[in-house]
């Protein structure tokens, strides 16, 4: 007990001191973040490819998920739910849709794409959102619920319980909890027919090529998720083209973190120069400020020898408020 | 002799206390026009804010999984903050620049971008849906560093402060304490070139928030350059405020005013606008540039590229053209008119990016609408704003010049 709280303490001063350098140097000590990295300290991203050719639309996947995570338990044999595209949800984290292409039907499964370089990680100011050395991005209570994550999500992925006093940010967390006791996401699990495989997103990259290079008549030449927004954990292999079954094919291939490193890198910069630019007009300021004060005091004295006593006087009493009328006489 | 001193110090605490209480009494006629109407506004908002935090976001605004951020972001924290800049430029213009042209005015400019932080900044009180964690950014253990949103935080808390020790001068002198004004004042140079570079971050920064929205703001909107958009847009909605509020004040508190204060309105107008006729073509320098380098102009023969022309047009080069031609001629209603034509047009820029332009493709069904509830909570945080800032004015010296 003693030892955790020995070490909460230096966590926090850890933190105390980050936060302070962080603020300081205007957020940005450690751009290491923003480069690409798969492997985290010898462990490597899990990932799930999504073969959507040999998926069936029999959404056993979403009831594992709910069953889970203590969801709303969906009624998977009402096939109603297909006449419209539907969006994952706060109760719902995955969801099965069905798009009607020129090679007939076509069911995907939807739902966080556990980016390797996530824009929401990087949004949040108190790293509610985490990114799990395993690849799972995972939600913390410690949120504000300001919902920036969201904003930046370029999938559109967390959802918000708007109808809670104390709402939570719910999204697909790769099954963290099962994936740490060495079982595979609930999903997976589920799927009779394997059209998701579970494995590290190196093997899955390998795989899906693999599926492309021997069947290439069924496939297009694209794994989505591969290159988008830097690269995902959940990877898609489709026979059309990824813009007929609902994905988003403007992506940029950059991560989305790299949005704001230009803005992030410019804040120190600024803190630095602005305060040693404003000291140093103000101290020219001042010099002027003096020069001015001794050229009027010249003037004054020019003008005290130049009047008569009485008119000085006047002068002096009333701060030289008439010096140029009283002269002009004389 | 210590006794003496004890009782003398204890003595004087008293009566301070005693003129406090005294201060805190309504001095104004009440049943005014304005009253009536804020009034039960405020009072509105209050039960409207106490059945949100209650009934939770879902209860009191049209949020959705869609539009994460309404007015209480787009309009209450990003307009209120660019109008709020007036503190920042003109500290720097009186402060760093010496310039005693623009002294009368300082005091309600640094009071009006504190009372504009306090209100509309603490805005954001509402709309985070774990309020009771708002210090975690501040007092937490985990530090989201790379966040542009922990750097606006952290810089709308320092700047506060900074804002709050630019105006304590006043309250010092208020209260009688010469010698605790004389030590304050000499915090203010420092709490300037603080707040300016402080202001000059957070005001950008809050453009950056939406950098990571690429794709969701209209492309006409959407650029690299959003947090100097937002800076160099923050000066000129500033200093349209302080000639909006200025010229109120002028009427309202005319009697609070002294000579200098009342002869120098007019110059100091016409400077203001002059300084804004500036800045906005700065600004629209850069809005043309972005838009050539974007290779976007296709795109302005669309709904959304009209709305885009209205935007830079009507309500900046117009008002642009308009604050010079009354700078030129000395008309003063020409500002007023430019100053308020200004605001409306950030007031629709910042909506712009939170609101208007944001998923600009989806049908209007789904599109964000603010619900009643959301306007009249927006409203009464304004009219509450404005309560504060009579009472002060009404009791400090804001408007007349320090007796130094």
């Amino acid at each position: 007990m003693d030892s955790t709280n020995q070490t909460k303490r230096r966590d926090f001063l850890k933190w105390l001191g980050v936060g302070i350098a962080g603020v300081t140097s205007g957020g940005l000590l450690s751009p290491k973040k923003l480069e690409a990295k798969e492997i985290a300290e010898g462990k490597e991203f899990m990932g799930v490819l999504v073969d959507t050719t040999l998926c069936i639309g029999c959404r056993n996947c979403e009831l594992a998920c709910a069953t889970a995570h203590g969801l709303p338990v969906p009624d998977i044999s009402d096939n109603s739910v297909f006449a419209k595209i539907r969006n994952t949800s706060d109760t719902q984290w995955t969801v099965v849709n069905r798009y009607t292409t020129e090679q007939g039907e076509i069911f995907v499964k939807k739902q966080c794409m556990h980016c390797n370089q996530p824009a929401c990680v990087s949004a949040c100011l108190v790293k509610a959102m985490e990114k799990k050395q395993d690849g799972p991005i995972v939600w913390n209570p410690n949120c504000m619920g300001c919902r920036i994550c969201m904003v930046s999500c370029p999938f559109d992925i967390p959802k918000f319980e708007y109808h809670s006093a104390a709402p939570k940010i719910q999204k697909c967390n790769l099954c963290w909890e099962r994936l740490q006791k060495g079982e595979v996401p609930a999903c997976v699990e589920s799927c009779p027919v394997e059209a998701l495989v579970f494995g590290t997103r190196r093997e899955l990259i390998a795989e899906a090529n693999r599926r492309i290079y021997t069947r290439p008549g069924q496939y297009v030449q694209h794994i989505y998720g591969e290159h988008e927004v830097g690269g995902s954990s959940y990877l898609y292999l489709s026979k059309v083209p990824f813009d007929q079954i609902g994905f988003r094919t403007d992506l940029e291939t950059g991560a989305y973190p790299k949005l704001s490193a230009p803005f992030l890198y410019s804040v120190p910069v600024i803190l630095l120069l602005w305060p040693a630019f404003l000291v140093g007009v103000n101290t020219l300021t001042k010099r002027k400020e003096k020069i001015n004060q001794k050229e009027v005091k010249t003037y004054r004295s020019f003008l005290d020898s130049k009047c008569t006593p009485e008119v000085e006087e006047f002068n002096h009493a009333t701060g030289y408020a008439g010096e140029i009328i009283m002269t002009g006489g004389k | 002799m210590n006794a003496a001193v004890i009782a003398n110090e204890t003595q004087n605490f008293k009566n301070i206390l005693r003129f406090i209480i005294n201060e805190l009494k309504p001095k104004e006629k009440i049943l005014t026009p304005f009253n009536i109407i804020s009034a039960p506004i405020i009072l509105l908002g209050a039960i409207l804010i106490i059945l949100r935090l209650v009934k939770g976001l879902g209860a009191t605004t049209n949020l959705s999984q869609e539009y994460p951020w309404g007015i209480w972001i787009g309009f209450d924290v990003m307009v209120g903050v660019a109008f709020a800049g007036g503190a920042y430029v003109l500290t720097f213009v009186v402060y760093i620049l010496r310039s005693e042209k623009y002294h009368p005015i300082i005091r309600a400019t640094i009071l009006n971008g504190f009372l504009a932080y306090v209100f509309y900044a603490g805005a954001i009180f509402l709309d985070l849906g774990r309020w009771w964690n708002i210090t975690n950014p501040i007092l937490g253990n985990k530090f989201g560093v790379n966040s542009v949103l922990f750097l606006v935080a952290w810089h709308f808390l320092l700047y506060m402060i900074a804002a709050f020790i630019e105006f304590s001068p006043v309250i010092a002198e208020w209260l009688g304490l010469e010698k605790i004004k004389k030590i304050l004042n000499s915090l203010v140079l420092g709490a300037v070139i603080f707040g300016i570079t402080l202001s000059t971050l957070h005001q950008s920064g809050l453009g950056a928030l939406f950098m990571m929205a690429k794709g969701k703001i209209h492309p006409l909107w959407y650029t690299e350059f959003i947090p100097v958009l937002f800076f160099v847009s923050s000066i000129f909605a500033g200093l349209s405020m302080v000639i909006f509020e200025g010229s109120i004040s002028h009427r309202v508190f005319h009697d609070k005013m002294d000579y200098e204060h009342r002869s120098s309105h007019h110059g100091i107008m016409i400077g203001l606008g002059k300084g804004c006729a500036l800045v906005m073509f700065v600004y629209l320098f850069l809005k043309v540039l972005i838009l050539i380098h974007g290779k976007h102009w296709t795109l302005l023969n669309s709904p959304m590229g009209n709305w885009y022309l209205i935007e830079i047009i009507g309500m900046v080069a117009i008002p642009c053209l308009l604050f010079l031609q009354g700078a030129r001629q000395g008309k003063l209603i020409l500002i007023q008119i430019a100053a308020i034509i200004s605001l409306v047009g950030i007031i629709i820029n910042r909506l712009n990016y939170s609101v208007i332009a944001y998923k600009w493709y989806l049908p209007f069904s789904e599109r964000y609408i603010p619900s009643w509830m959301e306007i009249v909570i927006t409203l009464s945080i304004v009219f509450a704003e404005i309560w504060v800032f009579r009472w002060i004015v009404s009791r400090m010296p804001v408007l007349s010049k320090s007796h130094e």
